[in-house]
């Protein structure tokens, strides 16, 4: 059962988001940050949302999984929703009592500021569903690699992060087992006090720390055994190759762009 | 000079955290020759020195005294290193600590990847290494979604994929199911056989290592047997002393030959025993 789980939160499928480099992807999505910011006003905000809504419905993700990656942040929208429309207090006041003081701009900030977050988390998270977390560190490391001039360690970065990634299932599993073991031996870890139930973790805890030193040093040594010495002088299997699709891509994203400046210097 | 020339190999780890530090020696004047294309079997309880010796052929391990070579080159010297575990692929025990990648055919290309090989043949030798071990349908795979036995052969593929002239096995069956460990057998053999892959197989599965061309036996770092399997094993006395088994047709053959019987020791598999017996049946009843 804990061997299903997928790794990262990587939707599998075949649209021409999927499709598009990762490199390229990972290219755009920071562009379409900027653009999101870039828009200082509804209508600037409105090309946004409207690229993030057909970029939504090409991916073809469930609106059930996009759901999923809005709810945990639903709070932090919330408390920005309410700063902004108790604390701007510039534009005609809607209401007054006391200190409390909304505005027609306080309104027009808070639906702003919130739409705008929603569009940012919808937009980055298509970037996560749509590529696999394999793809991610390769794009890191590729469009990372100019660091490299000044020694920042980009291979090994991305390597420790495929490790890491790698490991997730093998490491799942053991607390599985050793979860298992400690229960035989008589462990109790449903009931008591929150704090109680994180002690009973402990025993969990120690043994999966040792073992994964164990899976560390035997992993460094086959490495080693499989010529490994670093990345100098090493090549990839696989070559990312720019397509036409990503011509697309780029375009689809510099029209909405373009929308963007435009809309802010001109219908003002 | 043979493919693998050990001589007078002595090793041993030393425990820094004592104090004074520990000396444990682990192998004591080592002599071993391995030819091309020769299928040896090393045997030894626990804590006898046969993974040591199995590390030390492909430079993790460097001699403390005596010498070790493959094809001719030396491996105290550094420049070595590289050459030498290319002809030389190591595999472990547990699968699960040897597979780097998240995906079958991208871990079988890792050494290639290291090795500064070109895509296209990267390409092709990972294609024809996963289907030389019967992978290759898997190859889009994650790792931890295979059997044990799956794993295992992916990591053979992966060692394979480098070309090597040589597979060092330590233990590669010994966390396998019967089925697991009769694939990954398979797969040896068939290397050894076909593709003319020089085998060091290092286990403590005496039915495994009676399949060999050869066996080594070692005991407290010292070589105490090397000799044909039929050789080495009919001496049960000696293997037991040294607390290893026999394979139990072995074990039968000497139990009859001991109680008097008209049977050759040197049984080492089931064919050769059920041939025996049938033989020495029809001569009782023949009386």
């Amino acid at each position: 059962m804990i061997k299903d789980i997928t790794i990262g939160q990587y939707f599998p499928g075949k649209s021409p988001v999927h499709r598009l480099d990762a490199r390229l992807k990972i290219l755009l999505t920071i562009a379409f940050i900027v653009m999101l910011f870039i828009a200082d006003d509804i209508k600037g905000l409105c090309v946004g949302i409207g690229f993030t809504f057909i970029t939504f419905l090409i991916s073809r993700i469930p609106l059930k999984m996009m759901w999923k990656s809005i709810k945990p942040i639903f709070i932090i929208i919330i408390i920005t929703a309410l700063l902004n429309l108790f604390f701007v207090h510039t534009g005609t006041p809607y209401f007054e009592w006391k200190f409390i003081k909304i505005t027609d701009k306080g309104v027009e900030t808070a639906v702003f500021m919130v739409v705008r977050i929603i569009c940012l988390i919808v937009g980055t998270s298509l970037l996560t569903y749509t590529t696999s977390p394999i793809d991610l560190t390769d794009a890191i490391e590729r469009l990372l690699s100019p660091l490299k001039k000044i020694k920042v360690p980009v291979h090994e970065l991305a390597m420790m992060m495929t490790i890491a990634l790698r490991f997730i299932p093998t490491l799942l599993e053991e607390t599985d087992k050793i979860t298992c073991a400690q229960k035989a031996r008589g462990a109790d870890m449903e009931t008591g006090s929150l704090f109680k139930r994180a002690k009973a973790l402990i025993p969990i805890l120690i043994p999966l720390f040792v073992s994964s030193f164990r899976h560390a040093e035997e992993l460094a040594l086959a490495m080693e055994c499989r010529c490994y010495h670093g990345g100098e002088g090493r090549t990839r299997m696989k070559q990312l190759r720019f397509k036409l699709i990503d011509l697309w891509g780029t375009l689809y994203l510099t029209c909405f762009f373009a929308g963007v400046i435009v809309i802010n210097h001109f219908c003002k | 000079m043979s493919f693998i020339h050990i001589k007078g190999l002595e090793f041993s780890y030393v425990n820094e955290f004592e104090e004074p530090p520990v000396k444990n020696t682990v192998l004591k004047g080592i002599d071993l020759d391995i030819e091309k294309g020769e299928f040896v079997a090393v045997l030894g309880h626990n804590g006898s020195g046969k993974s040591t010796l199995a590390k030390c052929i492909n430079a993790i391990n460097l001699p403390e005294k005596g010498e070790v070579s493959v094809a001719g080159l030396d491996t105290i010297n550094e420049e070595n290193l590289l050459p030498i575990r290319k002809r030389v692929g190591m595999v472990f025990q547990n699968p699960d600590n040897q597979i780097v990648a998240t995906i079958v055919e991208e871990d079988v290309a890792f050494a290639l990847e290291n090795l500064g090989v070109e895509p296209s043949e990267i390409r092709r030798r990972v294609d024809e290494a996963l289907k030389t071990v019967g992978m290759y349908e898997y190859r889009m795979h994650a790792p931890h979604k295979l059997s044990g036995g799956q794993k295992q052969r992916v990591a053979i593929a992966g060692v394979l994929a480098m070309e090597p002239e040589c597979i060092v096995l330590d233990e590669p069956t010994a966390m396998l199911d019967p089925k697991g460990r009769s694939e990954v057998m398979k797969t040896i053999k068939m290397l050894n056989k076909e593709k003319g892959v020089t085998i060091v197989l290092i286990t403590h599965y005496m039915e495994e290592a009676a399949q060999a061309d050869r066996v080594v036996v070692i005991d407290g770092g010292e070589k105490i047997m090397d000799n044909v399997p039929k050789k080495v094993f009919s001496q049960v006395d000696l293997m037991r002393s040294l607390g290893l088994d026999v394979p139990q047709v072995t074990e039968i053959a000497d139990f009859l030959h001991k109680q008097g019987y008209d049977i050759s020791s040197e049984i080492i598999t089931e064919d050769e025993c059920v041939q025996a017996l049938y033989e020495l049946l029809k001569e009782q009843t023949g009386k």
